[in-house]
């Protein structure tokens, strides 16, 4: 559980932080009186409730994914555990979903400019490079059963194809989002609201995009010659 | 940060408004079915919750039944007792507890204590009620399926849980472990709410120490629930794999019947670690929220600000914090490296400490205040009592080698009901009786309010402080019957004793069921302000408070939540919305 | 105003019960009196501050209860209060703490002497298995496992041809000599518990786990699966006899190897042949 609770470390440290600008140790009995007023109804802080929300769903999706890896080297020191052979082909996955997030963060600056012709070009560019990601996992996936290596092959097969799906699924979770933004940019919808989903879609690139190099990592080092 | 401050300021204009950004219903349909707003969604959580708490309630009778008097009640068969207490625990802890604390009284009380118009994403919020429908009544058709529920007890341990000898193995666990996997992404949806809410809804001047400790427990226990949750979704979705797809995450090489079986080096210790680093935060998320309703009703009706309020948020973010790094205290006898012990059992007594910090305010809060003996009242102190036997009892338990000889004890069991079955419940019985008023603006009944506190309170002792003292001779838990074993014929007659009380418990429970129909009705009119509270939520300008909440102007908040009994004060309590500076003092 | 009256019931109730109730722990017959003893200084803590903490609660409902004209005191915060009780708790925690940190080690420090036996769990039945003549358990696999070799010993290792095997018939242990318990199973989580013995541990498939103890008291002790293993959980028993060491011998003639029970009339080894 080291991945888990390192993972969860860093977390509680964002909240201790957090926490610690928050006057804690004021004497709330002692204080009157209404402060300054918020920046706005319901959006108390700078930040966009939307952003926020998907902060703390972001925390929530890496303890999944932390937890999965705590699993996974847990499993591994089990004494039947055969390394995996992986296929040369999650390599161009990798440069895939490494070109949706830069398209993407192209996009942010785009929209920041409010350069419509090239934040569609970038959107598109992102959604594609992202669907033929996740068409290149499925690949993978078959490349792996031709070679006989099903889910039930082995412990280290299972946990590929578990991680795997469960990291595809969050991406084609986001694709939807993007592809919502992409129709909303197409037909010009107002600039502020297409910003921000295009920001939010952009974090949540990066996050899966970290996710995956973490996970790919982990599979590289631990993997076995080839098949 | 907010700047406040000192010492008495004007009156503020009001928080402006324009037109509160709302999706106003339209028809009855998206009013009362797919609604938008919170209390809806808060009301429709806790009838789902209470009514498949029913479910887990005649499952605790049908157990009871065959322990205290086991041979009597042919229908029982060890099969379908294993498959009522593994439902009944689910049940309990999952779909009632947590569902309740936060889908319930999360939604309800969130927004209308730190002054906001609904969660930030009502969409969303909506959603997260209908997954965890959706999962109740995945649960729920597992009773109908072929081979009942499952019965490898609520802890579904592998690699019993999915194998011939125990019940359900074939559709049950299934089923419950897909309703699971819909609970948490419900949940999930639901949680992002209360916690953005709370970080961004605060209206102006709620500054988080000025937040009464209800949203305190609530939003602690969420980002616990948030973060541990996870742990619950990757085990039951690995079971489901080893059962579905012939995966060996947690199957070792096993002799399954005489049958050998194609499964190799799993580890059953793997799937306990997942389970326990959800199952134990899964205790506080349901207890902080309780400690933080129980500060509240105790500080109310003893007229009395809450003693130490820093000291109690403290606790409650320490004992978050804490509970993270306690879960294989669950697992001192479960054959993983027993050096572990020392650790756990270490950083599982030191939560103690900031446990019993939270006792002794509630208590110092009754010392020297003007203790009204109101319906809530009553259930707040009644939980002091059984969450202290409870909490104290866990000191045996947390202590790796006391726990040696009372791990799987009926010792246990009681532990577990007083301090998160009997004590939670109480608080949300409390809570019912103090916020009903408000939900609906009638008074829930006194007389009958009085005769289910007594009942339950001294009927819910009487059960669980004896069967202490079966797990102390070496009555097991999960079993069927006891059979002629020597040193525990003396339980039987304990046990009767205990099934009979529980019987009338769970009778008692009817009459509070009754009361909160009868009173939707035939309650006195409560007026917005009953129990003359300083916490936003009586400051509504209606009740029930409309969608909205406030009318066209937000409150502005003044004080914190606990100015009773301000000295120079008109009156004993002063709103945390009003501005004159009274106090003399 | 009752409340105050019966919290005080309580709490008296409560510690009557403790001291007149028959219902109590079986008498001790191991070397686990420490953690008897253990338990003992956990009750008297935590009762009394059970019994202070209600008592108290009771006094102040009575005190302060609502009265016409009746005012709470306004007063936020104590921090020498608070600290205060902190630390009593903390020095609370800790007496309890610390006797039970080195009873635990003394659990988990096997003792160099102790024999070793082993025991298998399987739905719903126990088997045991002692060392023969050689001193030592031969090796075993659940892939042996076969309606004659129960238990998936390895039938090419000679340490384990002479190893004793029982089988459906209850373990005798000699008294006053400390043993290792080895635990295995061939299917699901089971749990090796003697109430007399105080000292538990699971048993998982595919790994061995232990514990130790010596048996202090001659007698027939009841064996109870303490972790839910299936339907049959409850009809899971066994017996364990401790007897003194010539009547352990004595036992220990009477009972078959290994070899015994996998030669049957042919001669040949069971399960060697594949």
């Amino acid at each position: 559980m080291a991945v888990t609770i390192i993972f969860l470390a860093v977390v509680g440290s964002v909240i201790a932080w957090w926490l610690s600008r928050q006057r804690l140790t004021s004497k709330p009995w002692l204080e009157e009186g209404a402060g300054e007023p918020p920046a706005g109804p319901g959006s108390g802080g700078p930040i966009p409730a939307a952003k926020l929300g998907l902060w703390v769903f972001l925390a929530v999706v890496g303890s999944l994914f932390a937890l999965f890896i705590s699993a996974y080297s847990m499993r591994m020191h089990m004494g039947d555990w055969r390394p995996l052979s992986l296929p040369d082909l999650l390599w161009v996955n990798t440069g895939l979903l490494i070109f949706s997030s830069f398209a993407l963060h192209r996009a942010v600056l785009a929209a920041r400019r409010e350069d419509g012709g090239n934040l569609e070009a970038a959107l598109l560019a992102g959604t594609v490079s992202a669907a033929g990601f996740l068409i290149g996992q499925i690949l993978a996936w078959r490349q792996m059963a031709a070679g006989g290596v099903f889910l039930a092959s082995s412990p280290a097969a299972s946990f590929f194809y578990l991680i795997t799906a469960v990291h595809g699924l969050h991406l084609a979770g986001g694709l939807v989002a993007l592809t919502r933004a992409g129709i909303r940019v197409a037909r010009g919808g107002g600039t502020e609201r297409t910003r921000l989903s295009v920001e939010l879609c952009a974090v949540y690139w990066h996050f899966l995009l970290l996710v995956w190099v973490v996970l790919f990592a982990l599979l590289l080092l631990t993997r076995g010659g080839t098949h | 940060m907010v700047d406040i401050a000192r010492g008495p300021t004007d009156l503020v204009p009001p928080a402006e408004v324009e037109d509160a950004e709302l999706y106003h219903p339209k028809s009855w349909i998206t009013k009362y079915v797919f609604s938008q707003d919170a209390k809806v969604i808060a009301i429709q959580y806790s009838l789902t919750a209470m009514a498949i708490g029913l479910v887990a309630l005649v499952l605790s009778w049908l157990m009871r039944l065959q322990l205290g008097f086991p041979g009597y009640f042919s229908f029982i068969s060890p099969e379908s007792y294993y498959q009522f207490i593994t439902m009944h625990g689910m049940i309990m802890v999952i779909y009632l507890l947590t569902a309740l604390f936060l889908g319930g009284f999360g939604n309800y009380l969130i927004p209308l204590m730190i002054g906001a118009r609904d969660m930030v994403f009502p969409y969303v919020n909506m959603l997260s009620y209908w997954v965890y429908l959706l999962a109740v009544l995945v649960l729920v058709a597992s009773f109908f399926a072929p081979g009942g529920p499952t019965g490898a007890g609520w802890t579904l341990y592998p690699p019993q849980a999915i194998l011939s000898g125990t019940p359900g193995s074939g559709w049950g666990i299934v089923l419950m472990l897909s309703s699971l996997i819909l609970f948490i992404i419900g949940f999930t949806m639901g949680g992002l709410n209360y916690v953005v809410t709370v970080l961004q809804g605060r209206t102006r001047g709620m500054t988080l120490m000025r937040m009464p400790l209800t949203i305190w427990g609530i939003f602690t226990a969420t980002v616990m629930a948030l973060l541990a949750f996870p742990a619950l979704f990757v085990g039951a979705v690995m079971l489901l794999f080893d059962r579905l797809l012939g995966t060996s995450f947690f199957m070792p090489a096993i002799v399954e019947m005489g049958q050998f079986l194609e499964r190799d080096g799993g580890s059953p210790i793997l799937f306990q670690h997942l389970f326990w680093f959800f199952g134990h935060p899964e205790v506080y998320i349901v207890a902080l929220p309780a400690f933080g309703i129980v500060s509240d009703l105790i500080s109310t009706h003893a007229r009395r600000n809450i003693f130490g309020y820093r000291m109690m948020v403290w606790a409650i973010v320490a004992i978050g914090a804490l509970s993270f790094i306690v879960w294989a205290h669950h697992m001192y006898v479960s054959g993983m490296n027993p050096y572990f012990g020392f650790f756990f059992a270490t950083t599982t007594l030191i939560i103690a400490v900031p446990t019993a910090i939270k006792v002794y305010n509630w208590i110092l809060t009754l010392w020297r205040g003007d203790i009204h003996l109101t319906v809530p009242m009553l259930f707040a102190l009644g939980f002091v009592v059984t969450f202290v036997n409870g909490g104290l009892t866990g000191l045996f338990l947390g202590n790796a080698v006391v726990d040696v000889p009372l791990s799987d004890t009926m010792f246990v069991v009681a532990h577990f009901h007083m301090v998160m079955g009997v004590a939670p419940i109480l608080v949300i019985l409390g809570a019912i009786y103090h916020w009903y008023p408000k939900i609906t603006g009638r008074m829930l009944n006194d007389a009958l309010g009085k005769f289910h506190f007594w009942v339950t309170f001294l009927g819910a002792y009487a059960i669980f402080f004896p069967m202490h003292y079966l797990g102390l001779m070496g009555v097991p838990r999960r079993y069927f019957e006891l059979g002629e074993t020597i040193s525990l014929q003396e339980s039987h007659s304990l046990n009767a004793f205990i099934t009979v009380v529980a019987l009338l418990v769970g009778f008692a429970q009817m009459v509070f069921l009754f009361n909160l129909g009868w009173s939707l009705f035939r309650g006195r009119e409560a007026g917005s302000n009953p129990w003359r509270a300083t916490t936003l939520e009586w400051q509504t300008p209606d009740t029930p408070p409309r969608h909205g909440n406030w009318g066209k102007e937000l409150p502005v908040v003044y004080r914190w939540a606990y100015d009773y009994s301000v000295p120079g004060a008109e009156q004993d309590f002063l709103p945390q919305n009003q501005p004159s500076p009274v106090r003399s003092g | 105003m009752y409340i105050a009256l019966i919290l005080v019931l309580i709490a008296a109730g409560s510690v009557l019960f403790h001291f007149l109730s028959p219902w109590w722990w079986t008498p001790i017959a191991s070397n686990w009196r420490y953690i008897d003893d253990t338990i003992v200084v956990t009750f008297w803590i935590t009762g009394i501050v059970f019994t202070a903490v209600v008592l108290f609660m009771a006094y102040c409902i009575f005190r302060y209860r609502h009265r016409p004209g009746r005012q709470a005191v306004y007063e936020p915060e104590s921090k020498r209060l608070e600290w205060w009780l902190t630390i009593v708790t903390a020095v609370g925690v800790v007496a309890m703490l610390a006797p039970g940190l080195v009873v635990w080690n003394q659990f988990v420090t096997v003792p160099d002497d102790a024999a070793e036996f082993e025991v298998v769990g399987q739905q719903w039945q126990w088997t045991f298995r002692l060392p023969g003549e050689d001193g030592r358990l031969g090796a075993s696999d659940i892939r042996n496992v076969t309606f004659e070799n129960p238990l998936g010993l390895n039938p090419d290792d000679p340490n384990g041809r002479d190893d004793i095997v029982v089988i459906a018939d209850d373990l005798h242990l000699p008294v006053g000599r400390p043993v290792k318990v080895l635990l295995r199973s061939v299917d699901v989580l089971h749990d090796f518990y003697v109430p007399e013995f105080r000292a538990k541990m699971d048993m998982i498939p595919g790994t061995v786990t232990y514990f130790w103890f010596t048996p202090t008291r001659t007698g027939r002790f009841e064996i109870l699966c303490f972790e839910l293993c299936g339907s049959g959980h409850p009809y899971m028993r066994g017996g364990v006899v401790v007897e003194p060491e010539s009547d352990f011998q004595a036992w220990l003639g009477q009972q078959r190897t290994f070899a015994e029970l996998s030669l049957p009339n042919d001669g040949e080894i069971v399960g060697a042949a594949d």
